[in-house]
């Protein structure tokens, strides 16, 4: 496009329609106005229907059950009380669960990485023969996949069944994060470097280990986030995997008590209904602490997990 | 490529092949132990894939034959199309298909443009501070485990002393059992489902925008243009390649997204609209051990959800936009 082909730079020459300019511009910014006032009502909408479920949930771990129970609990807790939090860490099948959890994650983690940085920098590298038959290899098990059964059948004739390795090897490698650092390797690790590092005589372990691993941070804390979340929230491996209740991990634990309603932590030894109602309120009362304390790990590295995920995204969506 | 090279050099001085020839031959030598540290970086995830991707893939012919351990997925004999015709033919096909459809649809319907919108309106925000502060909040929840999102649920909307029945009670109106309810599982999947998940598909959306250039909206202000404008006609076409790849995306995993939700949702109150397609496999497979029956279905499930992806990718194709192939 050459600049006199555009009719907007001869009408428009810097000042002499300023005062015209102005009173459209006044104009636009009555729709403007509106539009910013009706973008900002709906954000702060959408905000208040996310936050406030979970303010309610905060508050109604700390407040007296009963007044939770007659409706007076909105916006203040009320009659604190710490029980909840006191019964949860009571609980013996929670801090089991945690213990697990926090093994799988950090195994789990460590497994998936490794695999996946050592794998998408092979898959990086473009004088790799082979490259693309192997890419296909990982991007066809995004289309087609064998299914639940199959998958469980596999993992059983392994005798993985009831161990670690079942929760941590079945998930281990995502093709989609194996994209993500593919391309971050071919869009940060500039070729001269190679070729510099290969007249020095390093081999690609070397160069791999040495200068591709320090310059990929951003990627490496990336995809360390990615798996530790998902871990941390996983549950349908380990309920198909797993049997031995004491190998449960966390959340396979909150599933059993939160939402099967499983009340034999509150030491419920049958009694008149009054104190099944208590019981019950009790129990009511260990469910909201039970959500905080399992979210908040999370809930408070979000701020500072927030930068990397949105890189990640932004990666994912250049591709 | 070395049978193209050599007769070439043939037709050269014999004084200038020999050290050519050394020098390509040790180059090639030299490539290929370079590639193989390659391969070996590479070895874990091949053999990753193979054991726990192909060989499932590999085992889906248990939906063809009647499994039993002993003989494993090669040497179980074959029954045809035994198992699909019987799952076809039972009572819970219309319904559990029903119930998958539906919801896959309603997602679609609900839960996909929402994200665009929610993007589209804070990427207009003047502030940078309460852009990020949206971001922000409306992404939290999707680090929330959906087990915990679940109980969240159950907690809320309990009939005895949930925070939605109270606050219906105070309008008067009688208290609703949500999570027993056939009719309200659908509604409340596919709200939860914005709840949880919009805040952070948004981000993809917003990344797009952010590279849309700016010099686009310097010019169409210039010309007037108000922001309802701007978005029509710039941000919307500027990010529609991302949108209708993620359309084709969603609509490939449409009937494998949201199950483990829907498990864990399922009371026996509301089976009769919370049993899709997948829950049915888990139940029939890893409950009954019927392997070979619900190796089937889970194979009617991927069947179903390839004519899908087919179908759509063909109209997007089309329709003149970007297509996954």
């Amino acid at each position: 496009m050459s600049v006199t082909a555009n009719p907007r730079t001869i009408e428009n020459p810097a000042r002499p329609v300023s005062s015209g300019q102005r009173k459209q511009s006044l104009r636009e910014k009555y729709g403007d106005r509106a539009f910013n006032i009706g973008a900002t009502t709906v954000l702060l909408l959408s905000i208040l229907a996310v936050v406030y479920p979970l303010y309610f949930i905060v508050i109604a771990s700390v407040s007296d059950p009963n007044a939770v129970y007659e409706g007076k609990v909105w916006l203040f807790p009320s009659g604190i009380t710490t029980e909840g939090y006191e019964r949860i860490f009571a609980d013996s099948r929670i801090w089991n669960g945690l213990g697990n959890t926090l093994i799988y994650t950090v195994l789990g983690t460590v497994i998936s990485v490794s695999t996946i940085l050592c794998g998408a920098y092979a898959l990086s590298r473009k004088d790799m023969p082979g490259r693309k038959i192997l890419m296909l290899l990982f991007v066809i098990t995004m289309f087609f996949d064998g299914g639940l059964i199959t998958k469980y059948l596999v993992v059983r004739d392994l005798g993985m069944l009831n161990t670690v390795w079942a929760v941590v090897l079945p998930g281990a490698v995502g093709v989609w994060n194996l994209i993500i650092a593919r391309s971050f390797f071919e869009h940060t690790i500039p070729n001269e470097l190679r070729e510099a590092a290969q007249m020095d005589g390093a081999t690609d372990f070397k160069f791999f280990f040495k200068m591709v691993l320090p310059l990929s941070k951003p990627l490496i804390m990336l995809m360390i986030m990615i798996h530790v979340v998902a871990h941390w929230n996983s549950f349908f491996d380990a309920l198909i995997f797993l049997n031995d209740d004491s190998k449960y991990p966390l959340q396979l634990v909150l599933r059993n008590i939160l939402i099967q309603s499983d009340v034999s932590s509150t030491g419920t030894t049958g009694g008149d209904i009054a104190s099944y109602a208590a019981a019950q309120r009790i129990a009511e009362l260990t469910k909201y602490a039970m959500i905080v304390v399992s979210s908040l790990p999370l809930m408070i590295a979000l701020p500072f997990m927030q930068k990397h995920f949105t890189k990640g995204a932004m990666i994912g969506a250049v591709k | 490529m070395s049978s193209r090279t050599i007769p070439a050099r043939r037709g050269r001085p014999a004084a200038t092949p020999l050290p050519q020839r050394k020098n390509s031959l040790s180059l090639r030598l030299k490539r290929i132990s370079r590639a193989w540290q390659l391969y070996v970086l590479l070895a874990p995830a091949v053999v990753y894939i193979l054991v726990f991707k192909y060989w499932p893939m590999y085992g889906v012919q248990i939906a063809f034959k009647n499994y039993n351990p002993v003989d494993g997925f090669t040497d179980s004999p074959w029954v045809g199309l035994t198992h699909f015709i019987r799952f076809v033919n039972s009572y819970q096909f219309g319904q559990v298909v029903g119930n998958t459809l539906w919801i896959a649809i309603l997602g679609l319907l609900v839960a996909f443009p929402i994200p665009i919108i929610l993007a589209l309106l804070v990427n207009q925000l003047q502030s940078e501070r309460f852009k990020k502060f949206t971001q922000t909040v409306l992404y939290s929840p999707a680090f929330i485990s959906t087990v915990v999102v679940v109980g969240i649920m159950f907690v809320l909307l309990s009939p005895r002393s949930g925070l939605v029945n109270n606050a219906i009670q105070l309008a008067g109106v009688e208290p609703v059992f949500f999570m027993g309810s056939a009719e309200w599982f659908r509604p409340i999947y596919v709200i939860s489902d914005v709840w949880q998940n919009a805040g952070f598909s948004m981000i993809v959306y917003l990344a797009a925008l952010a590279a849309i250039d700016p010099a686009l909206h310097d010019a169409a202000k210039v010309d007037g243009a108000s922001k309802l404008q701007r978005i029509r006609h710039i941000d919307l076409p500027g990010i529609m390649p991302v949108v209708t790849i993620l359309f084709i995306l969603a609509i490939g995993n449409l009937l494998n997204v949201g199950f483990e939700k829907a498990l864990l949702m399922q009371t026996p109150l509301n089976i009769s609209s919370s049993e899709i397609i997948q829950t049915y496999v888990y139940h029939a497979g890893l409950q009954q051990a019927q392997f070979s029956y619900s190796a089937a279905i889970g194979l009617f499930n991927s069947l179903l959800n390839l004519v899908l992806l087919l179908v759509f990718n063909t109209i997007a194709r089309r329709a003149n936009q970007a297509t996954l192939w």
